[in-house]
């Protein structure tokens, strides 16, 4: 028989209405709908969600952790792209 | 027992047992999503027993509990149906299963929610969408094995041989039934059947299943005449109680 691994889906909750959905995890599953399936049964036994996304894990493109000091770094220096760095005249401060 | 006891006592030990049946795939599913979906419609059923008992026990008014109808009754006094209690089978057949009798728990729930008492349309009302789901959850699997490769066709073909002859309980009227009909307890089991097979059949269609021919053959547990595989289920269910008389934890 043909063990092939069923493929990964990538678990996405919305604990709340008016909250993002926020990863959380995982399952395997043979297609789409089971995927939901999967989800709901591990994920929210205990309550935890009013909404749930499952996306293809190899659906997803991620940045490659090796690239971090040109993607990242490069930004930390750069103070001035925060709002708080400008000193704003008395009469807007507060804003 | 009065007739109203009896009525309450069939769904209650039904779905009692078919929850201790799943809960033997704990730990053995194909894999770990499954594990956790039968272990959760296994405790789904188990509260639904919960409750049901409890209330046949308040209604009895002589102080037994749920666990004391659990735990304490033997094989002959169990009133569920035997499509319920024979042996799981493989994976396909225990979601084949479980997909034939939920269809049956959706149709008496529904029928339930009006019934004339109130807590028993309660339970009914809290029960079905839980069953909503385990309908769902085992439709989707039977359509998928029914259509999988050509052994997974197999499979689910020689479980529905086998499973089938035993649906025809769930639709038997006897004195029970025609007492709970007249009192507005409930729906005599036979009015359910004509919804149960237009849920049940277009999915076995789907999965490209062959409904077998019906036959004469009536299996009669919910009247307390058990095939040979329900005293096993109990002497593993109530060994507890039974080596320990009013055990606690």
């Amino acid at each position: 028989m043909d063990k092939k691994e069923w493929p990964l889906w990538e678990v996405f909750i919305r604990s709340r209405n008016g909250l993002d959905h926020k990863h959380c995890g995982s399952v395997h599953a043979t297609d789409a709908r089971m995927a939901l399936q999967a989800a709901r049964n591990v994920f929210t036994r205990r309550q935890e969600g009013v909404s749930i996304w499952v996306v293809r894990a190899e659906h997803i493109v991620a940045s490659d952790p090796d690239a971090k000091p040109e993607m990242f770094d490069p930004s930390e220096d750069k103070i001035y792209r925060h709002p708080t760095f400008f000193k704003l005249p008395d009469e807007v401060d507060h804003m | 027992m009065t007739p109203q006891l009896e009525y309450i006592l069939r769904p209650a030990d039904s779905a009692l047992i078919l929850g201790q049946r799943l809960s033997e795939w704990c730990g053995h599913a194909p894999v770990l999503e499954e594990d956790l979906a039968l272990a959760n419609i296994a405790l789904d059923l188990i509260g639904q027993a919960r409750l049901l008992l409890t209330h046949v026990g308040t209604l009895e008014g002589n102080g037994r509990d749920e666990d004391q109808l659990a735990f304490l009754r033997t094989e002959h006094e169990y009133r569920n149906v035997t499509l319920v209690e024979l042996p799981n089978g493989d994976f396909g057949a225990t979601v084949l299963r479980t997909f034939l009798f939920a269809a049956f728990q959706f149709e008496l729930w529904q029928a339930l929610q009006t019934s004339s008492d109130s807590t028993l349309a309660a339970i009914a009302g809290k029960s079905l969408k839980e069953t909503r789901y385990h309908l769902r959850h085992s439709s989707e699997w039977v359509i998928r094995l029914g259509l999988g490769t050509e052994e997974s066709h197999a499979r689910m073909q020689s479980a529905l041989d086998r499973l089938w002859p035993y649906t025809a309980e769930l639709f038997s009227d006897d004195e029970t039934d025609v007492t709970a009909a007249r009192e507005m307890l409930g729906p005599a089991c036979s009015s359910l059947q004509s919804a149960w097979s237009a849920a049940v059949l277009p999915v076995l269609e789907e999965a490209a299943l062959e409904v077998p021919a019906s036959t004469s053959f009536r299996s009669r547990g919910k009247v307390g005449v058990h095939s040979e595989h329900l005293g096993h289920v109990l002497s593993e269910m109530q060994y507890l109680q039974r080596a320990y008389p009013g055990a606690t934890w």
